[in-house]
C-alpha cells in the first residue's frame, strides 16, 4: 500500500468516525420533536448527546483539514464545487451547536427562547444529514470539473434522483442510528418511544439505505465495494433484529458496524479516484490530488501517534457518561449552580 | 464586484468575528483552570464559586468560536481553492494537526469538564479544565504557524508543478515570525480574558457585592492585562524587527514611511492624506521607528517608494502597496488600545494596594474601557498584518488576486457573505445578552457550589449502573 492509498483509506476513516459519531447526535437532533412529549424529555434527549457532540464535531474538522493537507486539490474542488451545500450544512452545524449551549441559559419563564433552539437543533440536523448524503451521493457520482479540477456545473446538476436518494438515505440512517442510540441512552418513556420508532422506520432505512447501496454499486461498484456493501446490508438487518429483540447495546454495534461499511464501500467504490469528473479525462484521482511524499509521510507520523491517543480519551468519555439517562436525572432547574437573579 | 473582492470581505468579516471569542477563550480558560486549582489546593470555596462563575462565561463564548473555526476551516476551500490548491501541502499540515493534536483535546475535555462535576473526583476534574486550556494553546500554535507561513515563507521548494512543497516541517513549526507572533497573539489573548474578568469584578466589588469572590479575581484580571500588556509590548517590539527583516512593506505602510530614512521617527498621530504627499499635522517620537525596526535609533528604515521598485525587479509589474490609511491606523489603534488597557490595570492594581478596595465608579468606567480595549487592539492588530501583507496571500509566492476560487460565482459568495454576516449579527447580540445576563446573576451560592461537588456514592462491585438508587439522583449539571 502506498502512502497515498493509505491517507486515502485514513480519510475514509476520518469520515467512518464522523458519521458513526455524530450520525446518532444527528438523529437525537432530528427525532427532538418525534419522541419527546415534555420540557424534561426534552431535555433528557439533549443530554445524552450532551458531554460528547462537541468531540464528535471535531471528526469532521480532523476530516477535512487532513484532506486539505494529504489532498491539496480534492479539499479545493470539493470545498469550492460543493460551495452551497456545504454553505447550507455550516449553518445548520452553526445554529446546531450554538443551540445545544444556549437552549438552557435563556430566562428562566421564557418558553419560547427554548423552542427557538430546539427548532435550530432539529432544522440543523435534519439540513446538515441530508446535505452530507447529497454531498457523498456526488462525491461518487462524478460532478462536471474542468481541466483544472474546478467545478463547472450549476446547484442543479447536484441535485439529481441518486443525489436526492443518497441524501434521503443518509437521513433515514441517521434517524435509526439516533433512534438505537437513544433506547439504548435513556430510560423510562423515551426509551420506549424510541426503541418503537427505530423498529418503525427500519423498513423505510432499509428501503432507502438499500437502495442507495445497490444503485451505487451497479453504476460505480466493484467487487470489493460489493463484499462491503453485503457486509453493510447484513449488519443494518442484524440492527433491526436486535432492535426487534430488544438487545439496543448489539442494535447500536451492528448500526456502527453498517454506517462504517457503508461509508467504506462508498470510498471503494471512488478509488482511485477522489472527484470524478463527468468527463472522464477530467477525474480527479487520488494520486494526482495528493501532497508530496514528505507531506504525507509528516501527517502519517502525527496520524499514527494521536489517533490512538484520540480515541482512547473519546472512550474514556463515553466511559464517564455510559449511564443510561432517565427524566430522574433532570435537574428541576437547568443550571443548579446560577442562583435566581433576584438575590 | 468580483467573486474576488467579496470573498476578501467575507474573509475580512468571518476572521475579525471568530477572533472576538478565540482570544477570549484562549485568556480565560487558565484562569477558570486555576481557581479550580486554587480551590483544590487551598479549599477556599471563594476560588471554586469564581471558577464556576467565570466558566460559565467561558462557555457562552467558546461555543461561538467552535462554530465560528468551522467556518474558517471550510472557507479556504470554498471561497479560495486556488489558493489552496497552491499552498495545500505545507499550509495543510499545521491545519491538520490543529485538530488531531489540539481540537480533539480542547472539544472532548470540555465535555467533560461541564458535565463532569460531581462525576469525576475533584482532582481529576480540575485536570479536564486544564486540558481545555492547554488544547486552546496549541490550536493557537498550529494556527499561527499556518500564518505565519503565509507571512513569511519557509521549510519548502518550488516543485515541478511550480507550487511549493514541505521540505523540514520544523521549519513550519519553528518560523521565526511564528516564534514571535505565537507569544504577542498569547499575550493578547491573556489581556483580553483578563480584561473581562477585572471588569465584571469590579462592577461586583463597586456594588458591594461578594468581595470574597471579585476581589482576589480583580487582582487576578488586573495582573493578567497587565502582564499581557507588557509581554506584547516586549513580542511586538521584537515582532517589529523580524517583520521589517521578512516583510518590509508591511512596517513602511505601518507608518507610511515613503523614503528611505535613517534615524526615522515614529508618528503618534498624523493628519494628512497618509500617501506621502500631504502631512498637515503629525506628532513625532524621534528615532523611535529606526529603533523598531533594527533596534538602533539611527538604523536604516527602506520606504514604501524604494520597496515599490525593489519589488517591481524581483516579482515583475505590478502594485506591491497594501491599504496604507488602515495598516497606518490599524498599527497605532493595537498599540494604543493595548496600551490604554494595560495602564488602566496598572492603576487599579495600585489602587488595590495593601488590601484597598476599589469601589468609585470612576474604577468602573475605566474598567470597561479595559475589557474592550483589548478586543479592539487584537481586532486592529489582525488587521493590520493581514492588510499590511497585501498584495500577497503567500508573501513572494502567491498574490490575494490570484487565490480565489476561479469557477464560484460573485453571486455565490455575496449569498454566504450576507448569510454569514446576519447569523454572526444575530449570535452577537444573542452572546452579549447572555454574557450580561449571567455576569449579573452572580455566582453560585456556597451552599450550590458544595451541592455540585457531592461525590456518588459508589456502585458496589457487580450492581448494574442504572440500578433505581444512583438513578434518582438528578445530575449536578444538565443543558
Amino acid at each position: 500500500m502506498t502512502l497515498v492509498d493509505f491517507w486515502f483509506y485514513l480519510i475514509a476513516v476520518l469520515w467512518i468516525g464522523y458519521f458513526f459519531l455524530e450520525g446518532f447526535d444527528f438523529g437525537v437532533g432530528m427525532l427532538l420533536p418525534v419522541l419527546s412529549r415534555s420540557e424534561r424529555e426534552r431535555r433528557q434527549l439533549i443530554n445524552t448527546i450532551g458531554p460528547v457532540w462537541d468531540g464528535n464535531e471535531v471528526w469532521l474538522v480532523v476530516a477535512a483539514g487532513a484532506t486539505f493537507a494529504a489532498f491539496p486539490h480534492w479539499y479545493a474542488t470539493l470545498f469550492s464545487g460543493f460551495y452551497l451545500p456545504l454553505l447550507v450544512i455550516l449553518v445548520g452545524l452553526i445554529v446546531r451547536g450554538v443551540a445545544f449551549e444556549y437552549r438552557g441559559k435563556g430566562p428562566k419563564a421564557d418558553s419560547r427562547w427554548k423552542r427557538r433552539w430546539d427548532w435550530c437543533i432539529t432544522a440543523g440536523s435534519w439540513f446538515s444529514a441530508v446535505l452530507w448524503g447529497v454531498v457523498f451521493a456526488n462525491i461518487v457520482r462524478g460532478v462536471p470539473l474542468d481541466k483544472n479540477y474546478d467545478y463547472v456545473g450549476g446547484l442543479g446538476d447536484l441535485f439529481s434522483p441518486y443525489a436526492l436518494l443518497g441524501g434521503a438515505a443518509f437521513a433515514s440512517v441517521f434517524l435509526l442510528h439516533g433512534a438505537i442510540f437513544l433506547s439504548l441512552k435513556t430510560s423510562g418513556e423515551v426509551q420506549r418511544r424510541a426503541a418503537t420508532f427505530a423498529w418503525r422506520i427500519g423498513a423505510l432505512t432499509m428501503a432507502l439505505g438499500g437502495g442507495f447501496i445497490a444503485w451505487t454499486q451497479v453504476a460505480y461498484g466493484d467487487r470489493l465495494s460489493l463484499v462491503f456493501f453485503l457486509v453493510d446490508a447484513i449488519a443494518l438487518t442484524l440492527a433491526l433484529a436486535a432492535v426487534k429483540a430488544r438487545r439496543d447495546g448489539w442494535a447500536f454495534v451492528a448500526m456502527g458496524v453498517a454506517i462504517a461499511f457503508m461509508t467504506l464501500a462508498i470510498f471503494v467504490a471512488l478509488y482511485p479516484n477522489v472527484m470524478p469528473s463527468t468527463d472522464p479525462q477530467f477525474n480527479l484521482t487520488a494520486v494526482a490530488a495528493a501532497s508530496s511524499p514528505y507531506t504525507l509521510h509528516v501527517m502519517t507520523w502525527v496520524a499514527a501517534i494521536m489517533t490512538p491517543v484520540v480515541i482512547a480519551y473519546q472512550g474514556w468519555t463515553y466511559w464517564v457518561f455510559r449511564k443510561r439517562i432517565s427524566i430522574k436525572h433532570i435537574p428541576a432547574d437547568p443550571d443548579p449552580s446560577a442562583p435566581a437573579p433576584s438575590r | 464586484m468580483s467573486a474576488e473582492t467579496i470573498a476578501r470581505w467575507q474573509f475580512g468579516i468571518t476572521t475579525v468575528y471568530h477572533f472576538l471569542f478565540v482570544p477570549l477563550t484562549i485568556g480565560l480558560a487558565p484562569l477558570v483552570a486555576g481557581l479550580q486549582t486554587a480551590h483544590h489546593r487551598t479549599g477556599k470555596l471563594q476560588y471554586l464559586r469564581a471558577s464556576k462563575f467565570f466558566g460559565k462565561l467561558l462557555l457562552i463564548n467558546f461555543a461561538i468560536g467552535v462554530v465560528t473555526g468551522l467556518v474558517q476551516e471550510f472557507q479556504f476551500g470554498m471561497n479560495w481553492s486556488n489558493y489552496s490548491r497552491f499552498v495545500g501541502d505545507v499550509f495543510g499540515a499545521p491545519l491538520a494537526m490543529e485538530g488531531l493534536i489540539a481540537f480533539f483535546l480542547e472539544s472532548t475535555f470540555l465535555g467533560l469538564w461541564i458535565f463532569g462535576w460531581g462525576r469525576l473526583s475533584p482532582r481529576l476534574h480540575q485536570w479536564t479544565i486544564w486540558l481545555v486550556a492547554i488544547g486552546t494553546a496549541f490550536s493557537a500554535y498550529f494556527i499561527l504557524a499556518a500564518n505565519s507561513w503565509m507571512q513569511h515563507p519557509v521549510g519548502y521548494h518550488i516543485g515541478s508543478d511550480g507550487r511549493p512543497k514541505l521540505t523540514s516541517i520544523s521549519a513550519v513549526l519553528f518560523n521565526p515570525v511564528q516564534l514571535v507572533t505565537f507569544p504577542h497573539v498569547m499575550a493578547g489573548a491573556a489581556m483580553t480574558g483578563g480584561g473581562v474578568m477585572a471588569c465584571v469584578s469590579a462592577w461586583y466589588l463597586v456594588h458591594r457585592r461578594d468581595d470574597a469572590v471579585f476581589r482576589p479575581t480583580l487582582k487576578l484580571g488586573s495582573w493578567m492585562v497587565l502582564g499581557g500588556g507588557v509581554a506584547t509590548l516586549i513580542s511586538g517590539d521584537i515582532q517589529a524587527r523580524v517583520m521589517t527583516a521578512v516583510q518590509p512593506m508591511k512596517m513602511a505602510a505601518a507608518e507610511a514611511l515613503y523614503h528611505t530614512t535613517s534615524g526615522a521617527s515614529f508618528s503618534i498621530f498624523t493628519w494628512g492624506s497618509l500617501d506621502g504627499t500631504k502631512e498637515l499635522f503629525s506628532l513625532r517620537i524621534p528615532d523611535l521607528l529606526s529603533f523598531m525596526a533594527t533596534g538602533s535609533f539611527t538604523g536604516q528604515v527602506e520606504g514604501i517608494n524604494n520597496l515599490q521598485q525593489e519589488y517591481v525587479a524581483q516579482y515583475g509589474p505590478g502594485n506591491y502597496l497594501p491599504m496604507v490609511p488602515v495598516t497606518y491606523w490599524g498599527f497605532r489603534l493595537m498599540i494604543g488600545f493595548g496600551m490604554l488597557a494595560a495602564l488602566i490595570a496598572f492603576v487599579v492594581l495600585w489602587l488595590m494596594r495593601s488590601g484597598r478596595t476599589p469601589r468609585s465608579r470612576w474604577v468602573l468606567g475605566a474598567m470597561v474601557v479595559a475589557l474592550v480595549s483589548p478586543f479592539l487592539a487584537n481586532s486592529f492588530g489582525w488587521i493590520f498584518t493581514e492588510v499590511g501583507r497585501q498584495p500577497w496571500t503567500v508573501f513572494g509566492l502567491l498574490k490575494t488576486a490570484d487565490s480565489a476560487s476561479p469557477t464560484v460565482s460573485a453571486g455565490t459568495v455575496l449569498t454566504s457573505l450576507i448569510v454569514f454576516t446576519l447569523l454572526y449579527g444575530v449570535l452577537a447580540v444573542v452572546d452579549l445578552k447572555l454574557m450580561v445576563k449571567y455576569a449579573r446573576t452572580g455566582p453560585p451560592t456556597e451552599e450550590e457550589t458544595l451541592a455540585s461537588l457531592e461525590k456518588k456514592p459508589l456502585l458496589p462491585a457487580g450492581e448494574s449502573d442504572d440500578d433505581d438508587e444512583d438513578a434518582d439522583r438528578p445530575m449536578s449539571f444538565a443543558y
